[in-house]
């Protein structure tokens, strides 16, 4: 009913633009009518308690999981006509780091879209996965099988991966996680670059100690907006308390009834 | 029925493959539920070279010597596995593969070695021969009983003692290895002793009904009993259910449906492998139409939640006109609701019609009204929806034009305790953020 | 029939040295079809299985190949109905394949929209489709045209009195497969790897996923008659997971696997076509697990030997060091020379391993016996333990400052990660820390058993 007054609200042109998203898990709502826009050229922090669907928020953005409803749209275009222009840095843990590549192979994976169909690796490619090493502190790293890189290095070695895509938008999904602090580090280094060459990124995050330091924009997730906005204004004791109160509870126990709902 | 004619043998034929299917399946549930059904099928290929074996060295056919060849064998099968796995650190699935596949070839080498001097066939291991079975009988207290019947019953009883007194033990290392060796139940050889029964139980199930209706039997059972229920008493009893009935309308379908294709040449077909297909069928029924986890189930679970919903919606949609209309009762007409709530004319007609039967809404010539009783519900329901809406606006800053869409995904699930949880923690207010008023609970 | 060789009715034979040669060689027409039909369908498996063993859905091949005989049987009996030839292989393979991807799609339907697990739903898949086969292939025996003994060649397969043109399907087949699978390469590694970032790429993952196992049903299919279909999936299974101790890198890996299969396919045609009554599928897959077995002990980059080396080597080394370590901490508090009670004191030691630990070291050179019961570091060996206090000592400091550990906790994970510290590392902390280099800092928590 309202909803073409809504859109109008949407700037045409952000980076990233979720509309209206609803995404279920077996029939339990995990995410509801998410809405916002992503600012161009800022580090944006996503935050909220575990289970608060922070992963799922980007998946469903990616279509990895299905969207009970709700657009997404990248640069005002719809998100499968601008695949080109999304980096997506997933979860350590979602693949298996005993496969049979090493730390370049993995970087250069970001690339193929750029070589597209049936055309060997050629050796410009393999140089731009080296760059993208060498901006990560992995060049020595190269021609390691990635089963033999610590945590923070192969963390590493997936944020190069999503550099050689070029891109302009990045979704990463606990970059942080399970990295020691000097990879933490240098990682926020890579995206503060990131930042001031215009590119936009948004960073599932859990740790509060730090996300004053690291983004200037943030949202607070539990399985809805609790809100959104740049860090000084969003970052407050009380949205914290509302973000991780637990005060949620009658909404995720209507969440259970309708997944029990037959 | 067509000339069908049912004798003492197909009688036989039948029992005994029950009893070799219920004896599989009992184990069988567990393998399933430990995902492990492959080994099932790992251990009936693998048990040819033990055959192979044992009639090398004795140079007989005599039952023993191949049981325990076979058997022995069968639980190399599971050692071997476990070995590759942890000593090569190949992935699971494929060691196993690795293992059977090779003992497989050994023991087609193996029997091609001995061809000369018997009749050990390889196809006899895949096909079995239950159709010949209550050929081979033995004299058990007076009766001529088939010997594949005392082999498999006796592999039942075995299967049976084995479960009910490990019952505890099997459950806990099944569900939880670590929990149950921290408990003092070893896992291990709990599993090895679950290796070692399966691979006894195949050994004497195969000779009569074959290594792939072995295989059927092991997990299909399970797998229906898993799909139908969530407790595993239940499911070692649903079961056996499933080994008996695939073995009646497996032969069944082997000599009464063969006859019945056109053409006229075909007179009966494997019953083993109809066993395999008749317990195929009966999964798909579990798939299709099981209470809880059944397609056809949540399929209609579905239909009669958006059903519900409809319902609802047409009642909070005539509660609102009237308080548009002052109090007043007012009608309207089925054009009008379909419009409004975007119904189909069927669904539409059968959730008015509902409603009309329960006496909620009335008909008449205007249309559509409240009863007496159809106004309560609607005044909760409509409760329900402006409390919601308070609470998102209040607790989770929902912009106001959302807060209707938000809130009507929220009241349909929303019940009694649910409301009046919500009630207290907005502190029941008397209006909602678009400064409706909230009816008031019912006493 | 054209047949390699005359087949006697039973037992093994042993061929003469001119049919060897003849059979080696592949002076025959037939011979030479055969063998290099099954070869490169040895290299087409051990490709595709490659991508299979990655995905951890090396058994769907299984699945694939026991659903192939009902549509064999299915096919037999409609071409027989319509009045052709039962026995046309087109026709039959055709049958066999829609029933393989029938199979597959049973497997994902299972796993996807019940509760059923993935192995679960394969056991079920395969024992029902081929109970199904069984029951067509006794139908078949009521025909009178019947006789479904050409078909249970399925089954075993038959390599050695296959016809050339039999083998020409198979050869031609295995090619287009591995040239696939060479195009698609780059895309099948995504898809195996990381199907998420695949799928951000825009890559049609599922579309990518059902040309792979096409592949597979492609291989079980042109398999059957080589090797049946019992052990057809042997051959995808076995060489990738024996190239897999070879070598980290999947190009590698599935040059390699595609090489053991080919040799295994070749040593499978060759010796059956030798020794008459050998079955060819048999031989093949026991050549495949031969090599899987020789790559598990000798693989250079996971074999066992190579692995259980490097742990001796490991505990060795740290044996040696935590030995230099309890000296040197000991001759700080004073005791030069040192007596083996005090050093058993220091480390929960068994005497036995103590005494090993010390006569290593003096052949080593590190340590001298002073007499019986004590002994002393050399020159050499108080430089060694100076390295490895240093070693140590920076780590523990490193923790402390950076990782906010109590420092009653460092002792322990020192001891753990100070044997994998390398020489860069080290001069990291020396650079953060900005120790002196080679002199080893005091400790920082008092020494257990030198308070006395």
């Amino acid at each position: 009913m309202a909803s073409s007054a809504r859109t109008s609200e949407h700037s045409a042109n952000a980076p990233l633009s979720i509309h209206d998203m609803t995404v279920a898990y077996h029939r339990r709502p995990v995410l509801w009518d998410i809405d916002f826009d992503a600012p161009q050229a800022r580090l944006i922090g996503i935050v909220g308690p575990n289970g608060a669907g922070k992963s799922t928020l980007i998946k469903a953005a990616l279509d990895l999981v299905p969207r009970v409803s709700g657009v997404v749209s990248i640069y005002g275009k719809p998100y499968r006509q601008q695949r080109r222009l999304v980096g997506y840095v997933p979860q350590r843990e979602s693949v298996d780091w005993d496969f049979p590549v090493n730390a370049r192979d993995v970087v250069t994976m970001g690339r193929y879209g750029q070589i597209g169909w049936c055309r060997p690796v050629t050796r410009r490619h393999r140089a731009a996965a080296m760059e993208a090493l060498d901006r990560v502190g992995m060049a020595d790293y190269a021609r390691r099988q990635i089963s033999q890189l610590s945590g923070g290095q192969q963390q590493r070695v997936f944020l190069a991966r999503a550099l050689a895509q070029e891109a302009e938008l990045y979704l990463m999904d606990e970059p942080f996680a399970g990295v020691d602090a000097a990879t933490e580090q240098a990682i926020m280094a890579i995206l503060e670059d990131l930042k001031h060459a215009g590119k936009t990124v948004l960073v599932v995050h859990h740790d509060l100690q730090t996300v004053s330091d690291y983004f200037d924009w943030l949202i607070l997730l539990n399985m809805r907006i609790v809100d959104a906005g740049p860090t000084a204004d969003v970052f407050t004791h009380d949205n914290l308390h509302k973000t991780y109160g637990g005060k949620l509870t009658l909404l995720s126990e209507a969440a259970d009834l309708i997944a029990k709902q037959r | 029925m067509n000339g069908l004619n049912w004798t003492d043998t197909d009688t036989w034929i039948v029992v005994v493959g029950f009893l070799a299917a219920a004896a599989c399946g009992l184990p069988g549930c567990y393998l399933v539920l430990r995902r492990m059904s492959l080994m099932g099928d790992a251990i009936s290929h693998a048990v040819l070279p033990g055959l192979a074996i044992a009639f090398l060295v004795t140079g007989s056919r005599a039952s023993w010597p191949m049981f325990l060849g076979a058997a022995v064998v069968g639980v190399l099968t599971a050692v071997f596995t476990q070995w590759i796995e942890k000593i090569g650190r190949v992935e699971a699935t494929a060691s196993l593969g690795i293992v059977f596949t090779s003992l497989f070839a050994l023991g087609l080498i193996l029997l091609r070695m001995t061809a000369d001097a018997v009749d050990l066939d390889p196809d006899c291991v895949l096909y079995g021969a239950i159709e010949l079975t209550p050929l081979d009988t033995i004299a058990l207290w007076g009766w001529d009983v088939p010997r594949a019947a005392v082999v498999n019953g006796s592999m039942l009883l075995v299967n049976a003692a084995f479960i009910v007194v490990f019952y505890k033990e099997l459950k806990i290392s099944s569900f939880d290895p670590q929990l149950a060796t921290t408990v003092g139940v070893s896992a291990s050889f709990m599993h090895y002793a679950l290796m070692g029964l399966i691979a006894a139980t195949v050994v004497a199930a195969f000779e009569s009904v074959g290594s792939i209706l072995v295989i059927a039997m092991i997990v299909v059972p399970g797998a229906v009993g898993h799909l139908l229920t969530d407790r595993l008493s239940i499911m070692l009893l649903i079961s056996v259910v499933v080994a008996a009935l695939s073995a009646a309308l497996g032969h069944l379908g082997a000599i009464a449906l063969p006859p019945l294709i056109p053409g006229g040449e075909f007179i009966d077909t494997s019953t083993a492998g109809m066993m395999a297909v008749a317990a195929g069928a009966l999964l798909v029924l579990a798939v299709a139409a099981g209470p809880r986890y059944g397609v056809v189930s949540r399929w209609i679970g579905r239909l009669r939640l958006s059903l519900r919903v409809a319902e609802q919606d047409i009642l909070a949609m005539l509660w609102r006109t009237e308080e548009w209309s002052g109090g007043a009762q007012t009608s309207l007409n089925r054009k009008h609701i379909m419009e409004a709530l975007a119904l189909g004319p069927w669904s539409s007609w059968a959730v008015l019609t509902g409603l009309a039967r329960r006496a909620l809404v009335r008909q008449d010539a205007a249309g559509f009204s409240l009863t007496r009783a159809g106004r309560d519900q609607a005044r909760d329901l409509v409760r329900t929806h402006r409390l919601w809406e308070t609470y998102l606006a209040r607790y989770l800053h929902v912009p106001i034009d959302q807060l209707h869409l938000s809130a009507e995904r929220l009241e349909h699930a929303t019940d009694e305790r649910l409301q009046k949880a919500l009630s207290e923690k907005i502190g029941s207010p008397r209006l909602d953020p678009q400064g409706k008023q909230i009816p008031p609970a019912r006493d | 029939m054209m047949t390699i060789l005359a087949i006697a009715d039973h037992g093994l034979q042993w061929p003469d040295a001119e049919q060897f040669l003849r059979v080696l060689l592949m002076r025959d027409y037939n011979t030479r079809v055969v063998v290099l039909g099954v070869s490169v369908l040895g290299l087409a498996a051990g490709v595709v299985g490659t991508f299979m063993l990655l995905r951890r859905q090396a058994l769907l091949s299984d699945a694939v190949s026991h659903a192939t005989l009902p549509g064999i049987g299915l096919a037999f009996m409609l071409m027989a109905a319509w009045g052709g030839d039962g026995r046309t292989l087109g026709g039959l393979l055709l049958g066999a394949a829609l029933f393989g991807v029938l199979a597959i799609f049973c497997v994902i339907g299972l796993t996807r929209y019940t509760r059923l697990k993935d192995d679960t739903a394969l056991a079920i898949v395969l024992s029902v489709l081929f109970g199904l086969g069984i029951a067509f292939l006794g139908l078949i025996q009521n025909m009178q045209e019947g006789n479904a003994a050409g078909l249970s060649q399925f089954i075993y397969g038959k390599a050695a009195s296959m016809l050339a043109v039999e083998a020409n399907t198979i050869f031609v087949s295995a090619c287009v497969i591995a040239l696939v699978c060479t195009l698609l390469f780059k895309e099948f590694t995504l898809v195996c790897f990381d199907q998420g970032f695949a799928a951000t790429q825009g890559w049609p993952v599922g579309w990518l996923d059902l040309v792979l196992m096409v592949m597979v049903v492609g291989v079980t299919v042109v398999g059957l008659q080589a090797v049946g279909l019992i052990l057809v999936v042997a051959m995808l299974i076995i060489p990738p997971a024996a190239a897999r101790f070879w070598t980290d890198h999947l190009s590698r890996m599935a040059l390699i696997a595609g090489g053991l299969g080919a040799v295994s396919g070749y040593l499978g045609a060759t010796l059956s076509g030798l020794m008459t009554n050998l079955p060819t599928g048999p031989v093949i897959v026991l050549t495949a697990t031969f090599m899987f077995g020789v790559s598990l002990l000798l693989g250079w980059r996971r074999g066992v030997i190579r692995r259980v080396a490097a742990h001796v080597r490991l505990v060795r080394r740290v044996g040696m060091q935590h030995l230099l370590r309890a000296m040197y901490e000991l001759r700080e508090s004073g005791d030069d020379p040192i007596r083996i009670g005090r050093l058993m004191m220091k480390r929960s030691w068994s005497i036995r391993r103590l005494k090993r630990l010390l006569k290593r070291a003096q052949r080593c050179g590190h340590v001298q016996a002073v007499s019986d019961q004590s002994v002393r570091l050399t020159e050499q060996g108080l430089a060694a333990a100076a390295t490895v206090v240093r070693n140590h000592r920076l780590w523990e400091i490193y923790l402390i400052t950076h990782a906010d550990i109590a420092p009653s906790h460092v002792d322990r994970d020192a001891d753990a990660i100070e044997h994998v510290l390398g020489a860069e590392l080290v001069e990291r902390l020396e650079r953060t820390l900005a120790v002196e280099p080679s002199r080893a800092p005091p400790s920082p928590h008092p020494l257990a058993g030198a308070a006395s």
